[in-house]
């Protein structure tokens, strides 16, 4: 057992400010283990999301000392007796209370993305798509939308263009849409500029920060990029889709 | 045995250079972090947004690690070779030796021969150097060919997407470390790539032309192993710099090939690998890319870093600085 500082904003939208607790961390704690213990002894009316404790719901995330992580996956190992610990809410979003976020805007972006649109199906009426179609995206499927990603990217962080920029999360739903084997819409025109790639410059704290560690960035992002290059800026392909009349792979 | 002693003397003075330049540049990294530690302590308790309490404004964050260390590393270790290039450049001599040819001059268009170390007439695509570009080359700048094709593969490095991550972290601070204050925030607009470096989609032809270095620094490796450089007619051999020259295009090519336009290009623009022959192609290209490329930051540093010490090495054989040892 030993003692840290935790330094956890406290407030509302009205306003807050740090307050320091200092506690008891037994072996094998992660932070939200001594959120809890904080919220049981010291502030019960400390406000923090959690649910599954494992990494998969994607709800308690916060930025400690600095970095968007989930609190359920940071371990109190990673941290010196010394340090004192800073515990935020998400930057990118209001705050609710406390360490709780509403992150209502990323469901406002999700309906951004039209829905799947299957090709039609074989003659016996079923669909076909054999495992090396999906592997890439189902890399994808592993996102637990805890929106880390959208905290972090300075697009939207800092730069203030949630107008025009719907954040890595969204990207990547997309890019699991336009890499399906089955699906056909076409949606590069709406990739550029409804969900403005352009607008990502590579800078790659998305995929940094991701907890599921998936290839956002290279992945999801790139090849995003480079079908809209393909689309637009690319006079060879332009061609070749004039002379073979072929938008993508599906799309006549 | 007296070009055996200049050798070892030679090695030993750049292994004193090397780590005499990174005890400097690691004094360097301590004061600078000692510097922006003062600050960030100076202003912990200012600038606090009321909102869940980020600080707000360029370099501004709660992270304490040292989030600064790989934006200055990449940043001084870049300036650092372009700094190297453009004095390489400026040179205009020593860039031939035997038969090999400094990276930095390749393919060599024309080459001025009153030059000391500059490639036979034979080696030059064009022959020698012409009146035309005398007419219009600046008169301070000394003729060098490799003026004339260093913007090829630098076209194909600033495009791509590892140094993009790069440079905008280094250099234009967009941001300089994540969760870290960029540089320019409100209210000027940022566009990201959708304006002034919406030329970031012509990286695909960067590559093509990057691709046609590759063939041509082969071909010089190639050259590098006869005498002379007579290709065919010489003696074939072997010298420390036909492997130095041979290990360039290779690392290039793990780079090149690695390329995130290439991993587009060769299958990642399907949506469907299995299914016919040639989509089963190259979708095995296209996972053989990907392994390339998941490995793109490392291989671009060993490439460019590697392509910069085959000019050093082909400009101390050509300046007599150092001996290369070969079986002709």
């Amino acid at each position: 057992m030993s003692e840290h500082i935790f330094r956890i904003w406290r407030g509302d939208s009205s306003g807050g400010d740090f307050v320091d607790y200092k506690t008891d961390v037994d072996d094998g704690m992660v932070v939200l283990d001594v959120l809890h213990r904080i919220q049981a002894k010291q502030a019960g009316d400390m406000a923090v999301r959690w649910n599954c404790k494992a990494g998969k719901c994607g709800s308690c995330g916060m930025e400690i000392n600095g970095i968007p992580k989930l609190a359920c996956m940071t371990r109190m190992n990673n941290y010196s007796q010394r340090d004192v610990i800073t515990v935020q809410p998400l930057m990118t979003f209001p705050v609710i209370k406390d360490l709780v976020c509403d992150v209502s805007w990323n469901y406002e972006q999700n309906l951004k993305i039209s829905p799947f649109k299957p090709s039609p199906p074989d003659s016996d009426g079923r669909h076909r798509m054999m495992q090396e179609d999906v592997d890439r995206i189902q890399e994808f499927r592993k996102c637990i939308e805890c929106y880390l990603c959208q905290d972090v990217c300075h697009v939207i962080r800092n730069q203030g263009r949630k107008d025009r920029f719907v954040g890595p999360r969204f990207l990547i739903r997309a890019a699991s849409l336009v890499l399906h084997p089955l699906d056909v819409e076409d949606r590069i025109p709406a990739v550029r500029d409804e969900l403005g790639s352009g607008f990502c410059n590579i800078t790659r704290c998305c995929t940094d920060v991701c907890p599921e560690n998936i290839g956002i960035t290279d992945n999801a992002i790139i090849p995003l990029k480079e079908h809209v290059t393909d689309r637009y800026y690319d006079p060879v392909a332009w061609i070749l889709r004039k002379v073979t009349g072929r938008i993508r792979s599906g799309v006549e | 045995m007296d070009n055996l002693v200049i050798f070892v003397i030679a090695v030993v003075a750049v292994a004193i250079l090397v780590i005499g330049g990174g005890v400097t540049l690691a004094v360097a990294i301590y004061q600078a972090n000692r510097l922006i530690l003062a600050a960030a302590s100076l202003t912990q308790s200012e600038d606090m947004s009321s909102d869940g309490g980020h600080k707000s404004g360029f370099g501004q964050t709660m992270r304490k690690d040292r989030w600064w260390f790989e934006p200055l590393w990449t940043g001084l270790g870049f300036l650092f070779f372009v700094i190297y290039v453009n004095w390489a450049a400026f040179q205009g001599e020593h860039y031939w030796h035997g038969s090999y040819l400094s990276p930095l001059y390749s393919p060599v268009l024309f080459v001025d021969i009153a030059r000391v170390g500059a490639a036979p007439v034979g080696h030059s695509l064009f022959g020698v150097w012409p009146d035309w570009i005398n007419a219009i080359w600046p008169p301070f700048f000394p003729t060098s060919p490799a003026w004339l094709i260093l913007a090829g593969p630098l076209a194909f490095r600033l495009t791509c997407y590892y140094y993009r991550k790069f440079y905008y972290r280094t250099y234009f601070m967009s941001p300089p470390g994540c969760a870290v204050g960029p540089f320019s925030t409100q209210p000027i607009q940022y566009k990201g790539e959708t304006a002034l470096f919406i030329f970031q989609n012509l990286h695909r032809f960067t590559w093509y032309v990057a691709c046609g270095y590759i063939a041509i620094l082969s071909w010089d490796a190639f050259v590098s192993l006869w005498e002379s450089g007579a290709v065919f007619s010489g003696r074939l051999g072997i010298g420390v710099g036909s492997i130095v020259l041979l290990v360039n295009p290779i690392l290039l090519a793990t780079y090149t090939f690695g390329c995130h336009s290439c991993r587009h290009l060769v299958g990642g623009n399907m949506n469907r690998f299995s299914g016919s022959f040639v989509s089963r192609i190259r979708f095995n290209l296209w996972k053989r890319v990907s392994w390339l490329n998941q490995r793109h930051m490392l291989f671009a540093w060993i490439s460019m870093i590697w392509v910069g010490f085959s000019d050093i090495y082909v400009r101390l054989c050509s300046m007599g600085i150092i001996y290369d040892f070969n079986t002709w």
